[in-house]
This record gives C-alpha cells, structure tokens and sequence, in this order.
C-alpha cells in the first residue's frame, strides 16, 4: 500500500473540492473494497477523503411517494428498512445476499455502486490488465475465465460488475444523484451510470473526477412480487454466477436485471415484455450479442433457468 | 519401550478419563484469544522487525536482475533479502522444490526476496518497489495434456509403482459386468486460516524460530539442511497452529526467509506469509486422472479390479496416489495398481490431509455406485458383498481389526437408507431433487515413534513435555487425558507443553499418526516416571496403584506429592510385529444432498460417519476432527479448485474469494458414530487416529446423492453445477 | 521456446494464435512498470493521531494512516486475539464489534475509527470470566486449531444482537418478517466467518445454546 495523507470532510461539497483539488485523491466511504485493492496497490490513492461525517445517511420519503436514500446508508441499515422490506423487497434482498455480515455493517449504498471487478486477472498484478493498467492487455480473455462476462464486453475487457444491490436498483429503475467540485449536481439512470469498456476499460461508471455520489433515489413502489435469485457455487460469502433480480407482476408481467453477466447490471426492456409468455425467446433478445468464452457460455442458458426459478417461486 | 506384541488388558481398559469426552484444556485461552500463535508473539524476544515476502512474477525461468535500491531507500526499510544473492541450499530432503536461494524461478510466486523494514506498512510498500527482469521459459503447466506420457511413479525401494495379483485383464474381459470409468480430481489447498509464519531471532549462531509447524523435529532437521548450518544450533517453537492439514508439515519460505533476514538485518524478523501469495507459494494437493475397472460376477462378487493413478509434480516425485485404498478395500482375486507421475512447473504438490486417499475415494466410491447400479445391487449390499476376510492384494496379511460392515450396517439403519430410492430423479421437494449417497472409507493407521518427559513438580502437579503439535486436532487434551489416566491424577492436576524443539522427539503431527502415536508415547514416559518414583520411594513402580493423586502399593499410601521433584523421559517405538497386519480405521459415509432442478446448486441436507478407529480417546475431539474432515470433503466435492492458467503456469484463483471453501450455510446436520472397537495392534492406547478417516469417502457420497437425486452422473470434481445443470429434468 | 527479456505488450486482449508461447509473449513486465508510474513511492509515510475506546479503555495512539484497524489492535495494542487470516475481507477471522455493530478489521483504517468504541475477543471474556459464548464454544467444541475461534464468537455475539434488531437475512423466506434464532438463520449470518477446520455444525450449537433456543 502506497503511503497516503488523510482528511476527513464535513460537508459533501468540501469532499468533492478536496477530491478535486488533489490529484491521486479518492473518497474513503466504507473502505472494504478500496482498501483491500490498495493492499494489492491496485489502487494507489495519494490522498484520502473520509466521508463519514457528511451526513447522507438516512433514508427519506420522497414527495412523489419513492424514497431518497442517503449515499452512506449502509448496506445493513438499507437491507434492515422497513419500507424497503415492504415496498422495494428486491432491493433488500438483493443486499443480504451480497457479501457478509460484517461487510455489510461496513460497505455503502455509494461504495457498492462503485465496487470494481472481481477478475482474477485484475486482482494480481503480474498478469495484464487493461482495467488496471490500461494498455497492459488482458490475461482474462483466453484465460480463466468462468466467473467473467459474456455481454457488453469488448476486446479490452471482459470484466463483470460484481456486485447485487446494484442489479436491484437496476430493476428498480433508480437514479443517482451527484454532486460535482463546483456545486453541480445532476441525476444519472442507474441504466446509465456503469460503462461497457470499450476502449477503456479503467473507467468503471460515468462519474467524473471528484464527482461524489449524494443520494439513490427509488421512484414510487411498483408492487409486484421482489425476488432476488442468486446462483453461485456455495451457499453464501460468494460472489455469483449469475443473479437476477425480478419483479413479477399480478398479470404476469416480468421486469428482470441480472447479474454476475456483464461490466454493469443487464437488464434489456425491449426484451422484457415477453419474459412471461416466452421467456426463451426474450431471453434471446435480452442477450443478443452476447460473446461467452468456453468457460463462461453456460451462463446464458444459466440464466434463464435462474429466472424461472424464481418465477416459480413467487408462485409456490 | 517397545510395543513388540499385540496390547493385553491394561489401565485404559478401565479408564475413568481417556475415552470419555473432555472439553479441551487448550479451550479457555483459544475462545479467549490469548493462545498465543507464532506471529503474534510480541513477548518472546524484543525489538521485532517486519519482513515481507515478495514472490516470483513468472513461474519458469530465472532472475537477470533484480534492483533494490529504491526499496532499500524507501521509509523504514532496515534491509532487503534477495534470492539471487542468497547461496544457503534453500531446501531440505522434505521439499520438492527450493523455498529460497539462487536466480532460477520453478514456479509462480516463488519467494525472491523479503523486505525487513520497521513497521509492515513500510516492509509491504517497500516490497513492491523492488524491480526484477526475467528470462522467461515456456513450462510444462498442462496436466491433462501430459498425463498420458507420464511415467510410473517410484514406489518402494525405487522401483516402479505398481502392483498386481492374478490375471487383471483376463477376469476382467470374462467378467459378466464391467465398469470402466475415469474420473478427475482438481488441484487443491489447505487454505489453513492462520498463514505460515515465523519470528526468527539469533543469538550468536543459535538460531530460534518461533514459527507454525506441524513436525517439529523435522522442521529443526531440515532448516539446519536448508540453511546449511548444525540443526542443533535450531530451535523451533510452535505451541499453536492455526490449522495445518498437511501443509504446514514441511519448512516453507517464511522460516527460510525469516532466519536470512533476521540475520541480515541483526534484529528479529517476524514474517508472514500473505494470503494472495499461499496457494502458489506453499503446497497444494495435486491433481489426478483416475482410471477405474471393475469386473463383477452377476451375484456382485469383483473378480477384477484395476485402479490406475496420475498426478504431477515439479520434480516428477512424491505425486497424489490415487490408488492407496484400493488394495486393501474390496476383495478381488484378479488386481492391479499402477501409479503414473508427470513433471510439471506447477508449484510444488506434497501432503495434504489423506494424500492419495482422499480423492482415491472420490473415484473409488464412485465406481463401487456405478456398479451397484449396473448391477441392480444395493450400493451397501455390494460392499457388503465384497468385504475381504485378510489384505485382498496380500492375502497372507490380516487386518489387525476391521469392521466395515458393522459401520456399513449401523449407518444404513441410523440415516435412514431404506427410504432412498434406488431409480435416480425421483424425489422431490419443491424445486428440489434429494437423493442419498453412501461410501465406504479406508485410511491406513501408522504409528511413528514418539517420545514425551513427564515430570512432578512437588505438588502433585504432572507436567508434560514433547515436541508434539496441536493443529485443532486436540492433543493437549488426549496427552493430559493420558498422564491423567497412568498418574492417577485429575485432568486439572495436568500441565502439558507442547511444540518445543527443546522437549523430546515426538511423532508429530501428520498421517493421522499424532494421536495414537503421541500418547502412547506419553504412557511410555509415565511408566517410566512410575518406576522412578518406586525407585525413591521403595517400591515397585509397575505393581503400585496410582489414583486420586495417591499411590497404594501393598497396605501402604502416599500422596503423589510426596515423591517431590522427578522428571522420567519415555519413548514409544513400535516392533516388527505390526508387519503382519494391516492397521487401518474403517468408515461408512452417507450424505443427502438437494440440487435445484432449475439451476443445479447442490445443497447438503445431512451428512452421517460411522467411524472404526479402535478406542477413541476424547469423543468430544475426535468427533470434531471427524465432521471437519467430512467438510473438507463437501468442499472437494463441490466447490474446491485451484484454476490453473495453462499458459503463465500458476493457480490463478489465488486468495479465498476466489477459491472457495465451505462457509456455515454449506454446512448443516452432521452426525459421527464411534464404533466402541479396540485394536490391540496399534498400540497400548488400542487407539487409531480419524482425522483422515472423515475425508475418506464423504465426497463420494456426496456425488452418489447428487447422481441419485438427478441421475446426472459428474465424474471431473468439484461438481459445480455449471458440468450438469443443462441435463436435469425439466420442470413443467 | 524462451519468451526473453521484455515482453511486448498489446493494448487488446491477449491474442493467442493457438500456442501458449504467442500467450507469453503478449504478459506484461511485473512489478517495476507499476512502480515507476507511482511517483509517490518513497514519500514519508503520514501519520496521525488517533484516539478511540477498546474494550472500555480510551487508547490514543499516533499511526501511520496505512495502520488497518486489524494492525493497530494486534501490533500496536498488542491486541492479538483478533487474528489476520486473509487480511481481505475473505476470512472474517479478523471480525471486532465497532460501536456495537461486527465489522471485518482488516477492511478499515484505524484512523477512521476516532472516537468510535471497540470491542474485541479480550473484551468479552477472560480464561478465568468467560463470556456465556465462549463457554458454549468450549462446551460443543467449536473450534479445533483456534485461529478463526475470536472471530466466530465476536461475530456470534453480534449475530444474536443483529437478531433481535430484526435486520433481515438472506435465510428468511419473509423478508419484512422478523427474523428468529433458528439454525439456519445462524448458519447464513455466520457464513462471514471461515473455519477451515469445519466446526460449523459445532458452532451453530453454542449459538444456539447460548441463545437460549432449541435446534
């Protein structure tokens, strides 16, 4: 880990002026990513701004009937919500079927948003990687490549997004609020805030240099029932294979985000109007395009079996 | 003493505290975070420095250069150790491949330098600014592909590994059923929760090493042949071990590295070994292809069997033998063996708990399902069938004590066997297919020669002293239990000292030995206290009473006080008799496993061992040891793989998120039965060790169940469901 | 087949023509490329004062900022009962109860910890007094080599308050229920914590006693 100096902001605009100021400075919310990638010097911040005491972490009623949800909520506080639990279930779901206990007391709404891949390839340094030193190449692509991307991937990089809050919040359509160093705010969709690689694969989402992330912002409950249905190989403290995350209407009506596929949560509406008449072929359309490896190609078909099963189970 | 004769009667057939469960004595300071593990040991010597172990970046070739300057400039930094400029051996007559020293690169994450610096901040930030160049060469780093070429591992006395008794291919070809089958076991690690880790310190040419070690006798051994210096000039110190399972038997990088630097930087060094760096640093179980035939008459009487092995290792030796239980487990007129080791640059292979045996039964027990299938015979009913009356490849040795079918037989009728189903696919629940799966197991018993000191302190206090470990197996406990029993002491009278180089030579702990071994081992040194205490006191130590901290001999008592300050040295070794049985502990393991129709996660419901291991010292221990094994064995069977990258040659799932174990909800009902066996063959103890025992078969029956709840049939472990999912029945 | 000295590297993915030898070719040099692009590499380490409580007991201490939590309780404090096993959030071996919630020390700077209130293995009990949780541990063998054993009970002490606090989990088939002390519940919350010596089944068992519920 590469030596660093430390403050501790106040307010949310004197963190995104003190990021902004200081080249090499990162935002310090829960820690249990960046702080695990600086041991790897995978991230070398030279400056660190704690967010703790900026407020933002509460959940508040919004006045078009959704809830605004503070970027430093924690991820237990935010899974523990009873209007969560009652009107967004998906979400909180989701959550506690992510990491641990212990990390979950810990990580935030913003910093999970913001975790960056679990690839192997990425996570040791002596292997190339374009994610974490562009232009490196990518060891991945005709490597081990079982838990990685089969969508919205590029030659660069075939990194996924690992997380699961963020594939409800995908299903949830909700946005983010921002601001920027000078004041600025601005609302990004979460269907916009990650970024398919490309070219550039170091550039995870859409954030800007010092932009920090104040608040989630849910938009009315929709109803419906929340399922959250996550494969992995053991039965927990595992990132998954493939997850889902749906919301599956009295009338049959499926909304369906998925994770563990792509760099960012994969959800396609064009596809999804079909999901409960012929599910194979919306899942078609869902992942048309989609490259697999050898290692990864049983994630399509995984998936689709992962959404029935959870349709099947909002029926048993 | 030598235990040259089958075991009598004695002291442990009435014993009032061996055999009966006993919370361990190690417990208070354990759930209370004061047993003192080797990096934390802040009290042991001063003014400690941080090391920290830089591995190799390629896995074959050599250093051109390395430039150290900015590390050595770097805040903090007290010296840096290289391993190019280091010309000790680097390896003892243990290792596979040089833990340290010299420019050659074997494999991934070899270790080529330790930083030593103040604080470990300063020593891991240093470590990564030191700039090496490699030669690189291309490696041999695909098993599969090479496998076919391999030659015959040595065996005994170098002679190649492989066996037969009467005509194999013959009974086979005539055979009225017949399975041929291949399966393959993945590479694994110990991934032991406390890291190798070592504080060095020197005084002179003396050299102490405060460190994680199974062995310590062999530890000390072979740091002197690493080193190059007289191992009595070595001490090692391992009191407590955060686990171990066979990887932590032999020296690794740490202690090497720690002793140079400790030298070079003239103070202290305490290094541990980071987690990213443990799976292609240290050891792995390697991984193998097994080749299974079995020729059956109809009535499921084997009349061939054939069991073929290959592994690989960096220097073509001591490979994964597949084939260890084989010989002994079924009966079987018509028999072969052959074990086959391919050369690889992968990180070294070497011990991991029931090498050989433990994916031996993962293809074993499977085959024995497939043809009971085959057969339309119940997967009991055909072990049963084939139970062998001495050694099936040896048929002039005897089994000192076997009762498979007596676990077999009890097992079936605790986990309810009769209501499995036979026809795979037919229970349901919900989205789930359940399905029951049973294996026998086998692990040989060996004993190793162990020595203890026993010594009274003038207050009836009996204190302890070997070099034996404790890896989370319990032996503090089974040791205190033993001098308790032969004192005539209670267990709170007992002291017991353990993993000091200093004591006597123990067996250690390795091989399922250390149990058996080490105690026995402590009996001999209390006999022999027994007797010093007759000498002063004026009687006949063997023909006293010792109890209740008193000793009666004829119509006279005394306080076990009263001997005052004595101290007897007493070591176990085992005679030539032993050589005409074979000496094995013997389990039936069943499992029910749940795998979801939809998506082919596979569940464990319930898992059940019934154990024949002769007299168990301390159930409540021994139990442990057993439901650990069993899930070390769910974890083989359905998760464990080190990935291998073919083409840079390392294990590329390198930390514990990404090589997964079993977390608590993987694991739910588990039950152990003890048969209430002796075996007098082992030792005065009659005792045989189970920590192997519980992985020797539960993965097996864990893959029966997951084939008789889907009738999908995985052969390549672990079974993840990414190799079946798409067979399932479909659900309407 | 020697891949010599400098590798060239390509800005796509590592394109392999079929041999591994075109693979190797395409690795990236190790190590020293890294450090040359940081040019903070041999900057003085910062430290700072930090004060926070641990175990009822105010410390203050003055830190490099790079001190994980974990590091200052074990080599500062000399704190050692709660143990590194992964020292990356893998393990939970390193689990301590901050400001009555369970976090995993390794994952947090002890400077980001001003003020809280820490509570680790040595402050729930002591050989002599122990914790009705490390009792149960001691009584159903839930432990054998020791090393996760503080971890697990710190993390089990929290687990039945989490309980009570009705934060839901990932077992319960009613996520707006309250959730209850069942074995499952246990196992889900606990799966945090590694124990490769597989005393789950074991552990489960001294939760559950020490909660007063029935299996």
């Amino acid at each position: 880990m590469k030596s660093f100096t430390y403050e501790r902001a106040k307010t949310p605009a004197e963190a995104a002026g003190s990021v902004a100021k200081a080249s090499g400075a990162k935002f310090l919310a829960g820690g249990t990513n960046l702080l695990d990638l600086m041991k790897l010097e995978i991230e070398t911040p030279t400056h660190l701004v704690d967010v703790q005491d900026i407020g933002l972490d509460t959940i508040e009623k919004t006045k078009d009937g959704g809830l605004r949800i503070g970027a430093l909520v924690t991820n237990t506080a935010l899974a523990s919500d009873q209007r969560i639990r009652r009107d967004y279930g998906v979400l909180s779901r989701a959550i506690v079927a992510g990491a641990s206990g212990q990390l979950r007391n810990k990580a935030t709404t913003a910093g999970n948003l913001l975790q960056r891949t679990r690839c192997p390839y990425f996570y040791d340094t002596n292997m190339a990687c374009n994610k974490r030193q562009p232009g490196s190449g990518c060891a991945a692509i005709q490597g081990y490549s079982r838990q990685l991307g089969v969508i919205g991937t590029s030659d660069s990089c075939i990194a996924t997004y690992p997380g699961d809050m963020a594939i409800a919040l995908r299903v949830l359509d909700a946005t983010i609020a921002t601001v920027k160093p000078d004041g600025a705010t601005r609302t990004i969709a979460m269907a916009d805030f990650h970024r398919l690689p490309g070219d550039t694969p170091q550039f995870d989402t859409v954030l800007e240099r010092g932009e920090l992330i104040t608040h989630v912002d849910l938009p009315r409950p929709i109803g419906g029932q929340h399922v959250y249905r996550k494969v992995r190989d053991r039965a927990s403290y595992a990132f998954a294979l493939v997850s889902v995350a749906a919301v599956i209407q009295p009338d049959g009506k499926v909304r369906a985000a998925f994770g563990g596929m792509a760099p960012k949560p994969w959800r396609v509406e064009a596809g999804e109007a079909g999901l409960h008449e012929d599910p194979a072929a919306a899942m078609e359309t869902i992942f048309s395009g989609a490259r697999p490896t050898e290692d990864n190609a049983f994630k399509i078909p995984l998936a689709q079996r992962a959404l029935a099963s959870a349709v099947a189970q909002t029926r048993s | 003493m030598e235990f040259k004769a089958p075991a009598e009667t004695n002291l442990f057939d009435t014993a009032k505290i061996v055999g009966k469960s006993t919370p361990r004595i190690d417990g208070p300071l354990k759930t209370t975070g004061t047993a003192p593990y080797a990096y934390e040991r802040h009290d042991v010597v001063a003014n400690q420095a941080y090391g920290y172990v830089l591995g190799s970046a390629i896995a074959k070739g050599r250093i051109t250069s390395m430039d150290v300057s900015e590390a050595l400039a770097a805040p903090g930094v007290i010296t840096v150790v290289t391993s190019p400029d280091s010309d000790i051996p680097g390896i003892s007559s243990m290792n596979n491949a040089r833990l340290f020293g010299g420019s050659e690169i074997a494999h991934y994450h070899q270790a080529i330098a330790c930083v030593v610096a103040e604080t470990f901040e300063q020593a891991r930030s240093a470590a990564a600014l030191i700039r090496t160049k490699y030669d690189r060469e291309q490696g041999r780093f695909d098993f599969p592909a090479l496998a076919p070429g391999a030659p015959l591992a040595k065996g005994r006395g170098g002679k190649p590994d492989e066996a037969s008794l009467g005509d194999f291919d013959g009974a086979f070809a005539a055979s009225a059923v017949k399975l041929d089958a291949t399966y393959t076991t993945p590479d694994e690690s110990h991934a032991m929760m406390e890291p190798h880790a070592t504080i060095a310190a020197w005084e002179g040419d003396q050299l102490t090493l405060w460190t994680s070690n199974q062995m310590i006798a062999w530890g000390k051994k072979s740091m002197g042949e690493a080193l190059g210096i007289d191992p009595e000039n070595i001490r090692l110190d391992s009191p407590y071990i955060g686990g171990g399972f066979g990887g932590k038997l032999f020296i690794r990088a740490d202690v090497l590295v720690a002793a140079l630097a400790a030298k070079a930087a003239k103070r202290p060094v305490k290094v541990a070994l980071q987690r990213p760096l443990m799976a292609n640093n240290t050891t792995h179980r390697h991984a193998t292809i097994q080749r299974i035939r079995i020729g059956a008459q109809t009535d499921g009487k084997i009349t061939a069997i054939a069991h073929e092995n290959w592994s690989g290792n960096i220097n073509g030796e001591d490979g994964e033998n597949g084939t260890l239980q084989t010989p002994v487990l079924y009966a079987g007129a018509n028999r072969k063996t052959a074990n086959y080791i391919a050369t690889l640059d992968l990180p070294e292979g070497n011990a991991m708990r029931a090498p050989g045996e433990a994916p031996g039964h993962m293809a074993l027990e499977v085959a024995m399902d497939e043809l009971a299938e085959k057969l339309g015979i119940d997967p009991i009913e055909l072990r049963i069938r084939n139970e062998p009356t001495s050694v099936p490849s040896k048929p002039e040795k005897r089994f000192s004590d076997r009762n498979l079918v007596r676990c077999l037989r009890e097992g079936s009728q605790r986990f309810g066997w009769s209501d499995r189903q036979a026809e795979p696919g037919k229970v349901r629940d919900g989205q789930w297919l359940v399905g029951m799966g049973v294996a026998a197991g086998y692990r040989a018993a060996p004993t190793m020669k162990s020595a203890a000191r026993v010594r009274l302190d003038g207050s009836g206090k009996v204190i302890v002293e070997t070099d034996m470990t404790d890896i989370g197996t319990g032996s503090y406990t089974i040791i205190a239990q033993t001098a308790a029993e032969t004192m005539g002491v209670s267990l709170d009278r007992v002291v017991v000292t353990l993993g000091d180089s200093r004591f006597p030579a123990s067996s250690g702990s390795g091989g399922q030995w250390g149990a058996a071994s080490s105690t026995a081992g402590v009996y001999a040194a209390c006999v022999n206290l027994r007797r010093a205490i007759g000498e002063k006191m004026g009687f006949n130590g063997d023909d006293a009473v010792f109890a209740d901290g008193r000793i009666r001999t004829g119509n006279q008592v005394v306080d076990l006080a009263d001997a005052g300050s004595l101290s007897a040295d007493g070591e176990i070794t085992f005679g030539e008799f032993k050589r005409g049985y074979d000496v094995g502990t013997y389990a039936a393991h069943f499992a029910e496993v749940a795998v979801n129709a939809y998506t082919g996660e596979a569940r464990i419901r319930r898992m059940l061992a019934v154990c024949d291991a002769g007299r168990i010292l301390n159930p409540l221990s021994a139990r442990s040891q057993v439901i650990g094994a069993m899930v070390m064995a769910a974890g083989a069977a359905l998760m464990e793989e080190l990935a291998v990258d073919k083409r840079f040659g390392l294990f590329i799932n390198h930390d514990l998120a990404g090589y997964e174990v079993p977390v608590h909800a993987d694991i739910t009902r588990q039950d152990v039965v003890f048969l209430d066996t002796l075996d007098p063959i082992i030792s005065p103890m009659k005792a045989k060790g189970v920590g192997e025992l519980g992985i020797c078969g539960p993965g097996a029956a864990i893959a029966n169940a997951i084939y008789n709840a889907t009738g999908v049939r995985v052969r390549d472990y672990p079974i993840t469901l990414d190799k079946y999912f798409e067979k399932l029945p479909t659900i309407a | 087949m020697n891949g010599k000295g400098e590798l060239a590297v390509s800005r796509r993915g590592v394109i392999v023509g079929g041999t591994s030898a075109v693979a190797l070719a395409s690795l990236p040099a190790s190590g020293q490329e890294r450090a040359q692009a940081q040019p903070s590499a041999s900057m003085p380490p910062a430290a700072m004062p930090v004060a926070f409580e641990v175990n009822g007991a105010p410390v203050e201490l003055t830190l490099d900022t790079r001190t994980t939590l974990l590091d200052a309780l074990r080599e500062h404090l000399k704190l050692t009962g709660t143990k590194k096993g992964c020292d990356h959030g893998q393990c939970g071996a390193c689990t301590v109860i901050v400001n009555g919630q369970r976090i995993n020390s390794c994952l947090s700077l002890a400077v980001q910890h001003q003020g809280d209130t820490v509570k680790t293995i040595e402050g729930l009990g002591t050989p002599a007094n122990l914790h009705p949780m490390q009792a149960a541990f001691i009584k159903h063998d839930g432990y054998q080599c020791g090393y996760c054993t503080p971890g697990q009970i710190c993390s089990a002490v929290a687990v039945l308050d989490e309980i009570k606090a009705g934060v839901p989990s990932h077992a319960q088939d009613d996520i707006t229920a309250k959730p209850r002390v069942t074995s499952d519940e246990l196992r889900e919350r606990m799966s945090g914590n590694i124990c490769r010596c597989g005393a789950y089944s074991n552990i489960a068992e001294a939760i559950l006693e020490t909660a007063g519920a029935k299996a």
